[in-house]
């Protein structure tokens, strides 16, 4: 990246055939490297997508549904991430311990809230629309078929600090999913008091 | 004709009512913010809203889903819809969508004409989407900001500039100064069957955050804003963009 903007400064100075090089030079270097990253993204959105629909048209019983929701979840998303957001401010005084406890509750219930809903997806599809970087996760944009309904917009953020393209939050028509979870593990905890052993116990559950 | 007159003047006085609460509306701070300084009493119409839901719209609901088959659900959605497309027309003038003002118009003619008045809507599968707005929209487009969050009784989560696009929304469509009362009265019983037909329709959704959250007055609060700020496109600049990891550090 920075290669490139000192060929583009160097390129508008003295536009030698050695620049020129180096431009096409860091080209080669930033553009497949940006485009790799933006459609792996993209091919990891295609894979989820399509590991979920295999689930829901598998036959399976709505209980094993949900256990292979709970996998796909587990090794798709950066869930250490997503559950420390959805836990808000009150992380702070939490143990590493009650963490860890936290972070595998808020899995089920995920898996649980969500999956329990798979028949409204009985027969749609995502149609993929584009992928691009938005600071500092890749966000792609998917329009959503469901039956009996208008199309709506769709978009998944993924992050590779891990060091693996990992699912960490989605958009439904502008709804941010991990916005609406912080707000209802806030909610859930200032009903138990703020005791976040207790919710930990009846998250997966819920 | 007397009554004609005096629908203008409620028009005229309504659109006023709306430009003066709309240049108070104060406009809403950060993205994300949520401004409920009137929370209290909001709960209040919450708690009736989820009363009138639990009580008779869902179970009507639950009963027409049941009784009426699919199609001609559709056929009396599809119906409402057509006759409140002239209203999107006028919404997309004032805001200046000509393009969306001619689509809309298009799709009118198309689903009048061809969709034996309204009954069926050809214009979807032609590639004519409904594209809906409000004049809470209009608002918008004229700078006003979104005010307080409201909830309504019987409409639900609003903010004062919605709430104000919603009365001269119910005055603004210019087919309810035509036609017989008959036509009139058909088109509020369809329109009525739409509302219930949705509640249906989305029964799982609105179930969940009605019944099953653990405090679904800041759940539907939340949700409905966010919805609201993207269909209005209030949140679209890269530097709005919303990155989880911003200001966020792991224990």
């Amino acid at each position: 990246m920075r290669l490139l903007t000192r060929s583009k400064i160097l390129s508008l100075n003295d536009v030698s055939r050695r620049t020129a090089i180096g431009l096409m030079g860091a080209g080669l270097l930033a553009g497949p490297t940006l485009a790799l990253t933006s459609s792996t993204a993209r091919n990891q959105v295609e894979r989820i997508v399509a590991e979920v629909n295999q689930v829901i048209s598998d036959g399976s019983s709505d209980a094993a549904k949900i256990a292979k929701f709970e996998r796909i979840f587990v090794r798709y998303a950066d869930t250490a991430f997503m559950a420390q957001y959805a836990l808000g401010n009150d992380r702070r005084r939490a143990s590493q311990s009650q963490i860890r406890a936290f972070t595998s509750a808020f899995q089920t219930y995920v898996a649980r809230k969500y999956g329990r809903r798979f028949r409204e997806f009985i027969g749609g599809r995502l149609e993929v629309k584009d992928s691009r970087q938005v600071k500092s996760v890749f966000e792609v944009r998917t329009l959503a078929y469901l039956r009996g309904q208008s199309p709506f917009n769709v978009t998944f953020q993924l992050s590779d600090r891990t060091g693996k393209p990992l699912f960490v939050n989605m958009f439904i028509e502008g709804v941010n999913l991990l916005l609406t979870e912080r707000s209802e593990i806030g909610s859930l905890l200032d009903r138990r008091g703020g005791d976040l052993d207790r919710l930990t116990r009846d998250l997966p559950s819920l | 004709m007397i009554l004609v007159g005096f629908r203008k003047v409620g028009i005229i006085s309504a659109i006023t009512a709306v430009l003066l609460l709309g240049a108070c509306a104060s406009p809403p701070g950060a993205t994300g913010d949520i401004y409920d300084p009137l929370e209290p009493r909001n709960r209040k119409v919450h708690e009736f809203n989820r009363k009138v839901d639990r009580s008779l719209l869902r179970p009507v609901s639950q009963g027409y889903g049941r009784a009426v088959p699919r199609p001609i659900r559709e056929i009396i959605s599809n119906f409402a819809s057509n006759l409140d497309q002239p209203r999107l027309v006028v919404n997309d003038l004032l805001q200046g969508r000509i393009e969306d003002a001619g689509h809309n118009t298009f799709r009118f003619l198309m689903n009048g004409l061809f969709g034996l008045g309204g009954l069926l809507d050809p214009a979807t599968d032609m590639g004519l989407e409904k594209r809906d707005t409000d004049f809470g929209e209009t608002l918008h487009v004229w700078g006003s900001g979104e005010g307080r969050y409201l909830e309504l009784p019987f409409r639900g989560p609003s903010t004062e500039r919605d709430a104000a696009g919603n009365a001269v929304d119910f005055v603004l469509n210019p087919l309810r100064y035509v036609g017989s009362s008959e036509f009139q009265l058909a088109g509020g019983v369809a329109s009525a069957g739409s509302t219930v037909s949705d509640r249906f329709q989305f029964s799982d959704t609105i179930d969940s955050i009605l019944y099953e959250s653990a405090d679904s007055y800041t759940q539907a609060r939340l949700l409905y804003l966010q919805n609201r700020r993207f269909q209005l496109g209030v949140e679209t600049s890269e530097d709005e963009a919303f990155d989880p990891f911003e200001d966020f550090e792991f224990e």
